[in-house]
C-alpha cells in the first residue's frame, strides 16, 4: 500500500496475559492531520498511545512511522523518527526549570560531542545558545517565558499542561500525541486549548493525534474520530459521523432502553 | 590556633578524597536508586593500576619521578576503571533493571567481593607500597605544616568536582542525566537514550574513584586489595550525609567527614576516628533521613 501515511498501524494487537486490550487495530495518520481518538474508560486509548511510542510492544501486527517499522526500536528512536507525545497525568521533571524541561525535550537536536563540551568548544557554545533560544521561542508561544527559570512543579496546573506540550514541540516532531489535554480545565481553559492545538497544528505543520473525553474538544477541532469499545475500533470518520453512529452511541450510552427492556 | 588550622587542613585534604569517592555512590544512586557497593572496591582498583602503571613508568624512565608521568598514570588508572565500571553495569546490574531492587543490592555486594577477593588473587594478599609519582616537599607555612601532595590532593579533587558540577548542570549530558533520574520512562519518551546515559554515569563515577584511589595512593602509600572497603563505607556515609543523589551534597558530606575524622584523631578520642563517620551515620538517618542537602519527600496521599 503506497501511500505517504505519517505513521501506520496494521492489525495491531496487544496482550496482558489472557486478556487483550487492543485487538486488530489500524490507523493511518496522514501530515497535518488532526485526528481524534475516543472511546470509554479502559477502551485502550492509552494502550496505543504506549503501543505508537513503542513502551509496550504489540503482540501482533506492526507500527510504521515515514515507513519504517518500529518494532525492534526503543522508545527514544521512536522519538527521533518524529514522535512525540505528553502525559494523561502530567510527568514533567517537576524539580527542573520550566526551561530545562522545554530543553531536555529537544535533546535529540542538539548535537555536540563531550570532548567539545569539556572542551569549552565553539561548536558547544553554539549549539547551547541554539537550545536555548529554540526553548525560549516554544516558551513564548505558550506564554511561559516569564516563568522559565521557575521549577516546573511550582506552575499552575493549566501551564504545567501548557509546558508538557511545549516540551514536547520541542522534539521537533511530525506527529504530536496529546493524551487527556484538557484533563482537569475548566471551560474557558479547554475553549483556549482548543485555539492552541490549532495554532501548533498551521504553526508547525504537524499532525496531532489526541485522545480526549471531552466531546466538546473532539468534535470541534477533529477532522477525523476513531473511537474504540474494549479494544476494538467500532468507527471511523468525521465528527457528524461520529455524532450519528449507532455504533457508538451504544457505546457510551449503553444499549438503546427499547431492547434493554424487551 | 595552629592545632586547629592543621586539622582543619589536614580533613579537607582527606576529605576531598571521601568527597570524590562519595560522588559516585550519589550518582549511581540518583539515576537508578541502587547503592553501588562496589564503588570502594573500583576505587582500590584505581589505586591497583596506578601502581602498576606507575611502576612500569618509572621503570621507563629509569626511576625518576614527574608530573606528566603522574598525569599519565592518572589517566591510564580513570581509562582502566571507566572500562570496569561500564563493564560492571553492562553485566551485573543491566539484566537485574526490572527486577527488585534488593537483587542490583545483593549483586552490587557480590561485585564488591568479587574485587575484593579477586584482587587479593590477582595483586596478592600483602601490602604494596605505592610508588612516590611526584617527589615530596614538606612546607610551612604560618606554623602550618602540609606537604605539596595535600596542595596537589586539594587541587586535582577541586577541579574534577568542577569539572563534573559544570558535566552535570551545563551540558545537555548533564540534563538528560538529571532527566532520567527524575523519571526513566519520561525521559526515553523525549528521545533520550537511557541506557546509555546510565552507562555514562557508571563511567564517570568509576573516573572519579580512580582518580581517588591515586589521590590516596600518594598520600597513604600503603595499598591493599581490602584498602577499598573503609574509605568507601566513610564516603557512602559522607553521601549520605550530604543528601544521597546530591551532587553538591556529597562534596560537603565528604569534606565534613574528613574534617570531622581530622579532629577526631588530634583529640583524646583519637582511638574513635575511624568510628566517628559511623556514628554520624546513625545520627543523621535518626534525625535528617534525607541528609543535609536532601529534600524530604512527602508521601503523596
Amino acid at each position: 500500500m503506497a501511500n505517504d501515511a505519517l505513521l501506520q498501524a496494521n492489525h495491531v494487537t496487544i496482550r496482558f496475559g489472557g486478556l487483550t486490550a487492543v485487538s486488530d487495530f489500524n490507523l493511518d495518520v496522514q501530515p497535518r492531520e488532526l485526528l481524534g481518538l475516543i472511546g470509554p474508560n479502559g477502551a485502550g486509548k492509552t494502550t496505543i498511545f504506549n503501543m505508537l511510542t513503542g513502551v509496550y510492544k504489540p503482540t501482533e501486527g506492526d507500527i510504521a512511522i515515514g515507513g519504517v517499522s518500529t518494532r525492534e526500536m526503543k522508545p527514544y528512536q521512536i522519538t527521533s523518527l518524529g514522535l512525540a507525545r505528553t502525559f494523561q497525568n502530567i510527568r514533567l521533571f517537576k524539580e527542573l526549570t520550566v526551561l530545562e524541561n522545554v530543553k531536555i525535550g529537544g535533546h535529540i537536536h542538539y548535537k555536540y560531542s563531550s570532548t567539545s563540551a569539556v572542551l569549552h568548544t565553539n561548536r558547544f557554545h553554539e549549539a547551547e545558545a541554539e537550545a536555548e533560544a529554540q526553548a525560549m521561542k516554544l516558551l513564548d508561544i505558550f506564554d511561559l517565558r516569564t516563568r522559565a527559570d521557575h521549577a516546573a512543579k511550582n506552575l499552575p496546573y493549566g501551564d504545567q499542561r501548557r509546558l508538557e506540550i511545549a516540551r514536547a514541540l520541542a522534539a521537533r516532531p511530525k506527529l504530536l500525541l496529546l493524551d487527556e489535554p484538557a484533563a482537569g480545565l475548566n471551560d474557558s481553559e479547554t475553549r483556549a486549548l482548543m485555539g492552541t492545538i490549532h495554532d501548533i497544528r498551521d504553526r508547525f505543520q504537524i499532525a496531532i493525534l489526541l485522545i480526549e473525553h471531552n466531546m466538546e474538544l473532539v468534535m470541534g477541532i477533529c477532522e477525523r474520530i476513531v473511537v474504540l469499545n474494549f479494544g476494538k475500533t467500532i468507527a471511523v470518520g468525521t465528527p457528524a459521523e461520529i455524532r450519528s453512529n449507532d455504533a457508538v452511541i451504544e457505546a457510551y450510552l449503553g444499549e438503546p432502553v427499547s431492547e434493554a427492556h424487551a | 590556633m595552629q592545632t586547629l588550622l592543621q586539622n582543619l587542613l589536614n580533613g579537607i585534604a582527606s576529605g576531598s578524597i571521601y568527597a570524590l569517592i562519595a560522588l559516585g555512590y550519589t550518582m549511581v544512586y540518583g539515576i537508578l536508586k541502587l547503592i553501588n557497593f562496589a564503588h570502594g572496591d573500583i576505587f582500590m582498583l584505581g589505586s591497583f593500576v596506578g601502581f602498576y602503571a606507575g611502576n612500569f613508568i618509572a621503570k621507563q624512565n629509569g626511576g625518576g619521578s614527574s608530573p606528566l608521568s603522574a598525569a599519565l598514570v592518572m589517566l591510564l588508572s580513570m581509562i582502566v576503571c571507566g572500562a570496569f565500571g561500564y563493564l560492571n553495569e553492562r553485566i551485573a546490574y543491566r539484566p537485574l533493571r526490572n527486577a527488585p531492587r534488593i537483587a542490583s543490592l545483593i549483586t552490587a555486594i557480590g561485585v564488591s567481593f568479587f574485587l575484593e577477593f579477586g584482587g587479593q588473587f590477582v595483586f596478592g594478599p600483602d601490602p604494596k607500597f605505592f610508588p612516590t609519582l611526584i617527589d615530596k616537599h614538606v612546607i610551612q607555612f604560618a606554623g602550618v605544616v602540609t606537604t605539596n601532595y595535600q596542595l596537589i590532593v586539594l587541587g586535582v579533587a577541586i577541579a574534577f568536582m568542577a569539572l563534573l558540577q559544570y558535566i552535570v548542570y551545563g551540558t545537555k549530558y548533564g540534563r538528560a542525566m538529571r532527566a532520567v533520574s527524575y523519571n526513566f520512562e519520561t525521559a526515553s519518551l523525549m528521545g533520550i537514550p537511557t541506557d546509555r546515559v546510565i552507562s555514562t554515569t557508571f563511567v564517570i563515577g568509576s573516573m572519579l574513584a580512580a582518580v581517588a584511589g591515586i589521590l590516596y595512593g600518594l598520600s597513604y602509600p600503603k595499598i591493599d586489595p581490602l584498602m577499598g572497603v573503609m574509605p568507601g563505607l566513610k564516603a557512602f556515609v559522607a553521601a549520605v550525609l550530604g543528601g544521597i543523589g546530591n551532587v553538591p551534597g556529597a562534596v560537603v558530606g565528604g569534606l565534613l567527614i574528613g574534617i570531622i575524622e581530622s579532629f577526631v584523631g588530634g583529640s583524646a578520642y583519637s582511638n574513635y576516628r575511624d568510628a566517628i563517620a559511623f556514628v554520624i551515620l546513625i545520627v543523621i538517618l535518626l534525625f535528617r533521613p534525607s541528609g543535609l542537602f536532601g529534600k524530604y519527600q512527602a508521601e503523596k496521599v
